[in-house]
């Protein structure tokens, strides 16, 4: 990534597109988008992603975390045909990240390790809390319409959703 | 600045890294967020999650012409559309991305007087209510149910609901569920963002005489 921010270098984006091109498009169709749609929100989300790679920041994020954002984004836009709301870093009444130098939980890792840690957590996740974890993130449902779907209470939804993100948040059981 | 100590509930910050929340509670999390580094941080963790689920999709058949065509086209002057000049009024009070939807300063717009609070509606879309609320310290919003959830930020004051303490930056979640009255600090009003899903019932015994001519 690195060479592709500083160097634009063509051979390591090329490279990038491989791995996740297919899977963007994999994402977007999963997302209710026809082959061909997919294929071209595809496209202009690898060409965001090669625009904007000066703006990656390593420290905060990892590749995949970075290209699936880009990928959500486009396909709010561009699916549900609205804005994806987001934080303006740079609008003066934002409150600014905390300089006290003290890192948080997430900063004592690096971002390469907390997708390995979260990788492991994800696949130990028990089976109804993993297929909600993917359903929340594949299916464009509300937790009540995935409720409806599964027959289940609002409750017993969210509350296994919780219990899937509390699996998922290494270093800070000690602190809830 | 003091941190906000109310945040929106785990899933839904989940929800709004997956990008499955609803855009009127996407705005209510994003201006929390502007106003929240915690969970800032607490959502870079969830789009990480996103992030792995993406790279474990099994992969799509992606055309070799797709490939050659973004190759091709990397070279192109990039045409980003003009970054606008922000518009500072309100910002003292309205972070982005809430202050382009108000578009312009609170004075300008016409507010509704009810009672003890005044509201100015926003742009919402079909069954959702979107509205800066305004009420007057001491006083109440209307004791109300809702038929869908609704969530509301603190932007300037504060309110007492069910005698918890809500200020700046601070979220409360309510489901069709639960009857609730929030009741402004004394000093100054207090200004927050309503979202709600679905009408809602006024409770009280005039709210429930004047609940059909309102319309809320």
């Amino acid at each position: 990534m690195a060479a592709i921010a500083l160097n634009r270098d063509k051979q390591s984006f090329g490279e990038l597109f491989d791995h996740f091109a297919p899977r963007v498009k994999s994402y977007l169709r999963r997302l209710g988008a026809s082959d061909v749609l997919a294929e071209d929100l595809m496209q202009e989300v690898m060409l965001t992603v090669w625009r904007r790679a000066g703006l990656f920041d390593r420290a905060k994020a990892g590749v995949g975390t970075w290209v699936f954002t880009i990928a959500r984004n486009k396909r709010i836009d561009a699916l549900r045909r609205e804005k994806r709301l987001e934080v303006d870093m740079g609008d003066p009444a934002t409150e600014p990240e905390p300089e006290d130098g003290t890192p948080g939980p997430d900063e004592q890792v690096g971002a390469g390790e907390l997708a390995e840690i979260l990788r492991q957590a994800i696949k130990g996740l028990p089976p109804e809390q993993a297929e909600l974890l993917n359903m929340a993130f594949y299916d464009d449902k509300s937790h009540s319409m995935i409720a409806e779907e599964m027959n289940l209470p609002l409750g017993t939804v969210k509350s296994r959703l919780r219990l899937a993100l509390q699996k998922l948040r290494p270093g800070l059981e000690d602190q809830t | 600045m003091p941190q906000p100590r109310h945040h929106p509930s785990d899933d839904v910050l989940m929800a709004y890294a997956a990008g499955s929340l609803l855009a009127p509670f996407a705005l209510v999390v994003a201006t929390h967020l502007a106003l929240c580094p915690a969970c800032r941080a607490e959502t870079r963790r969830h789009e990480a999650v996103g992030g792995i689920l993406l790279d474990e999709l099994a992969p799509a058949t992606v055309s070799e012409e797709a490939k050659s065509r973004v190759m091709a086209r990397l070279d192109e002057p990039v045409r980003e559309p003009p970054v606008p000049t922000p518009d500072r009024r309100g910002g003292e009070v309205l972070p982005q991305p809430l202050r382009d939807l108000v578009g312009g300063p609170l004075k300008a717009r016409l507010w509704r007087f009810a009672g003890g609070f005044s509201y100015v509606p926003l742009p919402s879309p079909r069954g959702f209510r979107i509205r800066l609320l305004s009420i007057r310290p001491g006083f109440g919003a209307p004791k109300h149910t809702h038929e869908g959830s609704e969530m509301a930020l603190v932007l300037a004051g504060g309110f007492k609901d069910g005698g918890r303490q809500f200020l700046r930056g601070d979220v409360a979640e309510a489901d069709s569920s639960i009857d609730h009255r929030q009741i402004a600090d004394p000093g100054e009003p207090c200004l927050c963002l309503a979202v709600t899903e679905g009408r809602l019932h006024l409770t009280g015994p005039l709210g429930r005489l004047i609940d059909p001519l309102l319309r809320l």
